[in-house]
């Protein structure tokens, strides 16, 4: 058994395990530092698959920036500090159902599709070619992008300002 | 279309070199006098890695928690000459023992857990501020080739594994149910994520100019001039770098999440003994960092001004006495300054620093393609006396006070 | 389960997490408990993404540069990462927002716009 073996199994594990509780945690707080350990645990299976740029963007972005805005989230719309932030399930059984559906589904295409057994070559560093392909291939979208960030934080803005009335 | 092969660096995986030596040294059998001590042995790979690894992260931290003792001990001599008082004089020889009897009274406390926490996170938080203040040494040259892991994306990853600190402070801010702890947390999370942009910004424009994200790479082409002399959008992102790191290492003047006059301590109110501890080391281990990574970055590191052949003694002589001027610089700061009010701090980062870091990205683009480092020295200290000469004839730069409402 | 990780294995570590994220967001009466439940799904879309980054048989390459090939994988990860960015913000604004007219966050309450 290889060591990258028993990292993966390790890492499934703990991603797994922590999206459950992301997923099914009655508080909510619980539920976002489930996904918490999921974002981490993610950034080292993207180290297994050799894009070490991407596992500390991942870490940079979602850990540092999307999880914090989403704690603060939490912290600023409950109204007492007292009592914790729980959130009820609704019709639980129609949607482990429906998700076992789609898993049921997401599982046989997998294994009735046959992929490319090929393994690309290793690179010494993924960060230089990525910045080739962005700025090459991808201009547009690149460029896209920062139009489409500036236009969201626009709109975040507009819609959190202080109401005229007040 | 260019052809971008050429510019991408392999760089040899220094520490994985020396676990490789030392497998094979494992590998060969040792006698002496003709007996047998040791048989060759095919160690796996993995195991020894993991071996040179452990012992890695042992040296590491156990030198960062030495810095720590000796940096709090300089904290409390500096302030109390400060202000005038000969500060810890008991403990040893002008109480150089001091951080000692520190160590041991924290770990004699009671670990108490407050009735209303949440127990699991509560406990966990300190440990993930340690993480987040720790794992980011594992990329940090002290000297060439003195390195855990020298990865191209070693900067990315400091700064990237430094957010995880704010994690571990929500976590401790909101699992204590205090609401002091809950009131400095978010203040720490607020002003840890908007310094994160001016920082990030700061550390962008040495990026641009040295064409690599790998610290060994950058260190390396400061021989001859460290990048704060090399360029002027250096200087000032170097002096942006070194405020915003202030303000994530929540030092004075930008230690509101832990204002003692208004929040009793801020996120760690509610936490004493060694959990208590764990935040203290922190918070010292991301000043050295901060400290650390400046003087890597900017001011040269281990190669200048003597770059030594790469001799390790060489270098971490020169990046401690940098560092160490840097960590001194924050403890006079901190005895000096008064604290700041959080708009003031949040006016500072979004009005000034931001786009001030935006500008010395453009400019550092404009540099690293033009090359023409002097015509941009010129350039700007032509701008920056222009507008302090305007300054003071139009008087409209002046701070609000001076015009008579404050 | 076979002992060499290949492509199956992330794929299937991908489904779970997608299914996870589905039953999340179905389930879910909070919204900030949604939004959660869709950053699992857009991370699901990412692993599977990178995965196929590593083992595609062709991908774009560039010229000239050994062992580029497939990289195009994690642009588009990159990119995902950055909407994701968009969506949570945006997200955030519009939870505040609920919050301040309903004054509650579970999405039930979010109704008046329902005939």
């Amino acid at each position: 058994m290889s060591p990258q073996t028993v990292i993966f199994y390790c890492l499934a594990v703990i991603i797994i395990l922590s999206a459950v509780i992301a997923t099914f945690a009655r508080n909510i707080v619980n539920a976002a530092y489930g996904l918490f350990f999921t974002l981490l645990a993610l950034g080292g299976v993207y180290v297994l698959l050799r894009a070490d740029f991407l596992a500390v963007t991942q870490i940079v972005i979602y850990v540092g920036g999307i999880l914090v805005l989403l704690l603060f989230g939490i912290l600023l719309t409950n109204r007492r500090l007292e009592d914790l932030i729980i959130s009820g399930q609704r019709s639980s059984l129609l949607g482990v159902v429906m998700g076992c559906v789609i898993f049921a589904v997401l599982l046989a295409i997998i294994f009735y599709a046959r992929w490319p057994q090929s393994e690309n070559a290793q690179l010494e560093g993924t960060t230089a070619p990525l910045g080739y392909l962005l700025l090459q291939n991808f201009l547009l979208p690149f460029e896209f992008s920062s139009i489409t960030l500036l236009a969201a934080l626009l709109g975040a803005s507009y819609l959190v300002r202080p109401s005229e009335r007040d | 279309m260019t052809e971008p092969a050429t510019i991408i660096p392999r760089h040899p995986h220094y520490f994985l070199d020396y676990a490789d030596a030392a497998r094979a040294q494992l590998a060969q059998s040792f006698r002496l006098w003709g007996v047998t001590l040791w048989p060759g042995a095919d160690v796996p790979p993995a195991l020894v890695y993991l071996a040179a690894a452990v012992v890695g992260c042992a040296v590491i931290i156990g030198v960062l928690c030495l810095t720590v003792m000796v940096l709090v001990y300089l904290e409390r001599k500096v302030s109390g000459h400060i202000q005038s008082r000969l500060g810890p004089m008991y403990v040893g020889w002008h109480g150089v023992l001091q951080s000692i009897a520190d160590v041991f009274k924290l770990l004699a406390k009671e670990d108490l857990i407050p009735d209303n926490a949440l127990r699991f996170l509560y406990s966990f938080a300190p440990a993930l501020v340690l993480v987040g203040a720790f794992a980011p040494f594992a990329a940090l040259p002290f000297a060439q080739n003195l390195v855990m892991a020298n990865m191209d994306i070693g900067l990315f990853y400091i700064i990237g594994f430094a957010s995880i600190e704010v994690i571990g402070v929500i976590m401790a801010g909101w699992a204590s149910s205090s609401k002091w702890s809950l009131f400095g947390g978010m203040r720490l999370a607020a002003q840890m994520m908007s310094y994160e942009l001016p920082l990030g910004l700061s550390v962008m424009t040495i990026i641009i100019l040295a064409g690599s994200l790998n610290l060994n790479d950058i260190v390396m082409r400061q021989e001859t001039l460290p990048y704060v002399l090399q360029s002027p959008f250096g200087l000032i992102a170097f002096i942006l770098y070194y405020i915003a790191g202030l303000a994530s290492a929540k030092r004075a003047p930008f230690d509101l999440p832990e204002a003692e006059s208004e929040l009793v301590s801020g996120f760690h109110t509610e936490y004493s003994g060694m959990r208590f501890g764990f935040f203290f080391l922190a918070e010292y281990a991301s000043m050295t960092l901060i400290s650390a990574v400046g003087s890597l970055v900017f001011l040269g590191g281990w190669n200048f001004p003597f770059s030594g052949d790469g001799r390790v003694i060489v270098g971490l002589l020169q990046l401690g006495v940098k560092t160490a001027v840097l960590l001194m610089l924050m403890l006079w700061l901190r005895w000096t300054l008064p604290r700041i009010r959080i708009d003031q701090v949040m006016h500072m980062c979004f009005k000034v620093l931001l786009p001030l870091g935006m500008i010395c990205v453009l400019g550092a683009g404009i540099e690293a393609v033009s090359g023409a480092h002097a015509v941009m020295w010129a350039l700007v200290l032509l701008l920056v006396a222009a507008t302090y000469i305007i300054g003071r004839k139009s008087n409209s730069f002046a701070p609000a006070r001076a015009k008579g409402h404050l | 389960m076979t002992l060499e990780i290949g492509l199956i294995h992330y794929l299937v570590l991908g489904a779970i997490l997608f299914a996870l994220g589905i039953i999340g967001v179905v389930t879910r009466r909070n919204a900030v408990g949604v939004l959660i439940s869709i950053e699992i799904i857009l991370n699901a879309a990412n692993l599977n993404l990178i995965a196929f980054a590593k083992h595609a048989a062709k991908g774009l390459a560039l010229p000239g540069l050994q062992g580029s090939a497939g990289l195009d994988g994690q642009v588009f990860a990159i990119f995902i990462i950055l909407l994701a960015a968009c969506e949570a913000a945006l997200a955030l604004a519009i939870i505040i927002t609920i919050f301040n007219r309903f004054g509650s966050i579970e999405v039930d309450y979010a109704n008046t716009m329902s005939g």
